[in-house]
């Protein structure tokens, strides 16, 4: 059976999305985005040299990968739909990652100015795909302002910790009807398969690469731990047990 | 609330006892803590602490790299203008040091913005003399006009305004602002600022504020390294850095750590701050606020800025004049202060290449 993740009206075979920030150079970054496989990248339009500069990051993207900018610096809804526009006029497309973040200590998404900021922009015909702090409730006020995917937080921005807030993920994944991907926080290939393996439907990795000692390599793992993870979810994870079930204390007496 | 009350609160805390008292054992504890307090960060500063200063090091390293990435911002300073209403004992601006002053036309301010432009470079940072003729608010938004067409972020070092000031500022264009304490010890404060509106201690120590409250997505302070006892100095900067950033959650806060340079006039420094006592400084700075901006101007020497780079460094200036109009003309008038270092653009991104780090030179967009 196909296998295939729809946002936006596109399909998509691959559930790793990754970013573009961090890398110690373009080219590096290029190899690492092609060795992952993925089809989706996320590119602040901060960093984005709207004079099409040799030395511009859109550059070393490969081209048939889609673009996801992001809204990063925006600091509320207002900011993040005039990054989202700058970034269509730039001609990058119509998906966009909305990231309002009026915390610099944390880099906590704000998911109040974020649902705002979705609602004006799927308006005007964006793929918006929010970054959030994960809240179904939130979540599901992003998906009645048209979202087309949310993306909650597995941890804070850059930390690498996982999947900390794994029960709110695991909630908004059983009871949300448009695509999760879990955005920030994944350190680890593995952490990625356990997203999946939870019923995500993408990951999205950018430090756990471009900061690891080999990002090439790394992505590779990545991917494959996300497609493992991903076949792991679909085969049906057996129950989890800490004992052995060889008696049946309570019901015994029934024969 | 201001941070003028947290200022009050700490400033007469006795600190060479204080910092005296701290021991090896101490600085071990908060090397192994996640979040750091005012507490630990007073340990890290400590006489004892410089023992442990390659642990810091590790781990200064290791935090940037993670909330930063292998990146490092590029910026150059844009001199408009060195007319000053202040006497200050220790600047080469000074109004009662006589030297030919000048102020940027708006043609030499856009020959100015071309060749930094050329360079490469897109995030500048404007500074003047105080004096409300020569550098008003009108004349910068003029000079703003121009330099939007060059750059995408532009922030400011100018004499202190108000908060209504900084909001024009701020829909023209200044994304940043930079206001140096120069020294938390307002009995030296008076002493070195002899005459003319920076004088006011307060009104100084609350710009910050001001900035944040009109807009301003940056801010970066700092204190002149050797105007008084560094650790001490460098402490309240901390907690000044550490008060924004709680106070305002929105902005950017970012430190600097300028240290004095000689200059015109006879004025030395009081403190000889060593590269050993910046770094610590700096290596404190960075674990107690691990997602500040710690930035590098080009005070210091090629040889230490090179070992500075993995030491949390996020932003460095390059191939800077501290001259008005010195870029388009590079042999005229006055400099604030001494360059150390006059690497071009091209040699510090070969540099950073080479270390492992990708130079940004865009990372704002004026919206």
């Amino acid at each position: 059976m196909k296998d295939v993740l729809t946002i936006g009206g596109k399909e998509l075979q691959n559930r790793l999305f990754v970013g573009t920030g961090k890398f110690a150079d373009h080219k590096n970054m290029g190899e690492a985005l092609t060795a992952s496989n993925s089809e989706v990248v996320t590119v602040a339009l901060r960093r984005v040299d709207m004079e099409g500069n040799e030395e511009d990051i859109l550059n070393d993207i490969p081209k048939h990968m889609t673009l996801m900018p992001n809204t990063s610096g925006a600091r509320n809804a207002e900011e993040a739909v005039r990054i989202a526009r700058l970034a269509k006029a730039c001609g990058m497309g119509n998906w966009i990652k909305i990231e309002v973040i009026s915390d610099h200590k944390y880099l906590l998404p704000d998911n109040e100015e974020t649902t705002k900021a979705t609602e004006i922009l799927a308006n005007e015909g964006f793929v918006v795909l929010p970054y959030m702090s994960p809240d179904l409730m939130a979540a599901k006020r992003m998906k009645d302002a048209g979202a087309a995917a949310i993306m909650p937080l597995g941890a804070p921005i850059g930390s690498n910790k996982g999947i900390r807030m794994k029960e709110m993920i695991q909630i908004m994944i059983d009871e949300m009807d448009v695509p999760i991907v879990v955005d920030a926080g994944i350190g680890k290939p593995s952490e990625a398969a356990e997203a999946m393996e939870m019923g995500a439907d993408a990951v999205l990795v950018n430090t756990a690469i471009a900061t690891a000692a080999n990002p090439v390599e790394m992505a590779k793992a990545f991917d494959l731990a996300v497609k493992a993870g991903r076949i792991g979810y679909l085969s049906g994870l057996g129950p989890v047990s800490t004992k052995a079930h060889a008696s049946s204390p309570l019901t015994g007496f029934l024969g | 609330m201001s941070f003028y009350e947290k200022f009050e609160e700490v400033k007469d805390l006795p600190f060479e006892d204080m910092f005296q008292g701290v021991t090896g054992l101490d600085v071990e504890r908060v090397l192994q803590k996640e979040r750091l307090s005012e507490q630990d960060y007073f340990v890290l500063l400590s006489p004892a602490a410089e023992n442990y200063l390659e642990e810091m090091a590790q781990k200064a390293h290791m935090l940037t790299k993670q909330h930063f990435g292998n990146t490092m911002q590029l910026y150059l300073p844009l001199y408009l203008s060195d007319y000053c209403v202040n006497i200050c004992k220790y600047c080469s601006f000074s109004l009662n040091n006589d030297f030919p002053r000048r102020r940027l036309t708006m043609s030499e301010v856009e020959r100015e913005a071309q060749v930094i432009a050329n360079m490469g470079i897109k995030h500048i940072i404007l500074l003047s003399g105080e004096s409300k003729q020569h550098s008003s608010v009108d004349y910068l938004k003029e000079c703003l006009q121009v330099l939007r067409k060059y750059f995408s972020s532009i922030g400011v070092e100018i004499q202190p305004l108000d908060q209504g000031e900084y909001e024009e500022l701020f829909e023209h264009g200044v994304d940043g602002l930079t206001v140096y304490q120069e020294v938390y010890n307002e009995e030296i404060y008076r002493d070195i600022h002899v005459a003319g509106p920076k004088k006011n201690f307060r009104y100084r120590l609350d710009t910050p504020e001001r900035g944040a409250k009109a807009g301003m997505r940056s801010l970066n302070v700092g204190a002149l390294l050797g105007m008084d006892e560094w650790r001490k100095e460098s402490y309240i900067t901390g907690l000044h850095a550490s008060y924004l950033q709680n106070k305002y959650l929105e902005t950017e806060v970012g430190v600097s750590f300028p240290r004095m340079q000689p200059h015109a006039g006879s004025f030395q420094p009081k403190v000889n701050v060593t590269d050993k006592n910046l770094v610590q400084a700096m290596l404190a700075v960075r674990l107690f606020l691990p997602r500040a901006g710690v930035n590098l101007s080009t005070r210091e020497t090629p040889e230490l800025r090179n070992h500075l780079i993995p030491l949390g460094v996020t932003k460095m200036s390059v191939e800077s004049s501290t001259v008005v109009g010195g870029y388009s003309e590079p042999d005229v008038t006055q400099s604030q202060f001494e360059i150390s270092d006059d690497r071009t653009v091209k040699e510090m991104k070969e540099l950073l290449k080479e270390k492992g780090y990708q130079p940004v030179v865009k990372d704002w967009q004026f919206i």
